[in-house]
């Protein structure tokens, strides 16, 4: 077993050396300890981050959750093909976004029984039912994206919308007039744009590509609700 | 060895009758791999006959023995409902364009769907439809007052929720009172053609695809316009119901025949009387030309819809 196999075009070694020859020198004392500790780089860390989190401060616990959710936005606003936003999702952003759309949104007048504007409740019904049947609808069309990936997607890419609806706000300050509409139309569009292009970005790669359209389409009917619904948008 | 010859593929009858004969002679035959039957996939000890059957069936076996197949999870679980979703792009497209094109002659549930129902035309065409209505006459009311300084917009939202459950319920509930209805037809006369639920609801929804550019198009405030629109789409969906029901009925007596055809274009008929008066609800009074501001206010006291935005009350 230790003879070494002889290369047969190689004239230059004269006698085939065995191998592991020098192991049968060294002898192996009984008193050297074998010990120590093995550890795993990358798993110790892991456990160490976990166990420590209970005894942070809450500042720190904030922070790390709102950083975050700032890259998060990030992403959204830069969209490129990047993993972020469905590897480590969280609810937080969407639900940030949709409390203050939400808020900017509603006409509180509740003298007049008339009144049309969308109130609180409606906005988030209509935003948290839309994501879940888009959700819905993409794992039916056979999508492999879980669902809380998805709900995360289509939450954080309402960012655009929410900036279009603070501008608007904003322009709607000035007087009313053809210019004021056509300001907040462009705004409202190019955002729209933004937030379809950033949520195929992220969803489009899930799907069977010979459906994609089928699952986008949703996407796009959603986005452009709530665009009318900023569009639309009148204060008393 | 013998046994390996019969394996050949030409002697395929012989080794089910073989089978058939003594079961247990040939049971190495079934299980080699290098033989691969189009139809032993299933199970695989099927007895003789069965066996014949099958080998001697053509592709539409395969395809219900396929079709039985696809649908066979059981109705709590995640991938029974995938099966009314399996569709590609390309298919929705053209069953669209084949509720847009009636050609007369040419069955929409044999020509489009072809024992492949899905769920998603349905569905997504009626959302589709709600907001289009929604947004169309938001538009249309908002141009209408255009010029009007009192004028305050105000969009209407909640009556998006009553025209959704108008349209979803007609998209549902009409196709399963005719679906009732063609089952205990068929108990009487025996009819060649029977669809299933699912494709009746596929018909209904797909059919009612040509509303969402007729609604989009009503934003145009000339009657004429409106009422050439309505019967345009009217013309063609109600042709794309009518001639994919009739083979269904046309056996059976023939009053009962023509009074099925002619109920099924009276409810679609009243459903886009009933989108028009949505419109209406809408804020837009269909016979009723823009005046000015003062009668604007008496004449919409009435609709307690609330949906058009008198408030020239409340100054701005």
């Amino acid at each position: 077993m230790a003879e070494a196999a002889e290369s047969p075009g190689d004239p230059a070694t004269a006698s085939p050396k065995p191998l592991f020859a020098g192991l049968s020198d060294i002898s192996i004392s009984q008193d050297i300890p074998v010990e120590g500790e093995i550890t795993i780089p990358m798993r110790s860390r892991i456990r160490e981050f976990d166990s420590s989190t209970l005894n942070e401060s809450v500042h720190n616990t904030i922070m790390r959750d709102l950083k975050a959710v700032g890259k998060k936005f990030m992403h959204v606003l830069y969209p490129r093909k990047s993993n972020t936003l469905l590897r480590d999702w969280d609810l937080w952003g969407p639900l940030i976004l949709c409390v203050t759309l939400a808020l900017m949104l509603q006409q509180g007048s509740a003298d007049n029984e008339k009144d049309g504007g969308p109130q609180f409740a409606e906005v988030f019904v209509i935003i948290w039912f839309g994501a879940v049947t888009i959700t819905l609808n993409s794992k039916l069309l056979g999508g492999n994206i879980s669902f809380f990936q998805s709900l995360c997607v289509l939450g954080y890419c309402i960012l655009p919308l929410t900036v279009a609806m603070l501008v608007c706000r904003l322009v709607l300050l000035a007087d009313s007039g053809p210019i004021n509409f056509m300001v907040r139309l462009f705004v409202v569009i190019v955002m729209f744009a933004w937030s379809v292009i950033a949520s195929t970005a992220f969803l489009a790669d899930s799907q069977p590509p010979n459906r994609k359209a089928l699952a986008v389409y949703p996407v796009f009917l959603f986005y452009f609700v709530i665009s009318w619904m900023i569009l639309t948008f009148t204060p008393k | 060895m013998a046994a390996v010859d019969d394996l050949q593929f030409e002697e395929f009858g012989d080794v089910a009758i073989s089978l058939a004969a003594n079961t247990d002679a040939t049971t190495i035959s079934i299980e080699d791999p290098s033989e691969t039957p189009k139809h032993q996939r299933g199970p695989p000890r099927a007895s003789g006959r069965e066996e014949d059957d099958e080998l001697l069936g053509n592709d539409s076996d395969k395809t219900e023995l396929l079709a039985g197949q696809k649908k066979s999870s059981p109705f709590w679980t995640f991938e029974y409902y995938q099966t009314f979703f399996d569709v590609d792009t390309y298919q929705v497209f053209d069953r669209i364009k084949g509720s847009l094109l009636p050609i007369p002659g040419k069955n929409f549930v044999r020509l489009y769907i072809r024992s492949n129902p899905d769920l998603y035309g349905p569905f997504w065409i009626c959302a589709t439809l709600v907001f289009a209505i929604a947004i169309s006459g938001n538009l249309s009311n908002f141009l209408i007052h255009l010029g009007e300084k009192t004028y305050h917009y105000v969009p209407e939202f909640r009556k998006v929720s009553i025209a959704a459950t108008v349209i979803y319920a007609y998209a549902w509930l009409v196709p399963l009172a005719l679906w009732g209805f063609l089952l205990w037809r068929n108990s009487r006369v025996m009819n060649i053609v029977s669809y299933s639920f699912l494709e009746i609801v596929c018909v209904y929804g797909y059919s009612l695809f040509i509303y969402i550019p007729t609604a989009i198009l009503w934003i145009i405030p000339q009657k004429a316009v409106r009422w050439i629109l309505v019967l345009m789409a009217l013309g063609i969906s109600g042709s794309v119901l009518a001639m994919t029901f009739w083979p269904a009925v046309r056996e059976d007596n023939r009053r009962i025949a023509l009074a099925t055809i002619v109920t099924i274009v009276v409810l679609h008929m009243l459903l886009s009387v009933g989108c028009l008066s949505s419109f209406v609800f809408f804020g837009v009074w269909f016979f009723w030309t823009p005046k000015p501001a003062g009668k604007l206010m008496e004449r919409h006291q009435p609709l307690t819809s609330g949906w058009c935005c008198m408030e020239t009350s409340s100054p701005i």
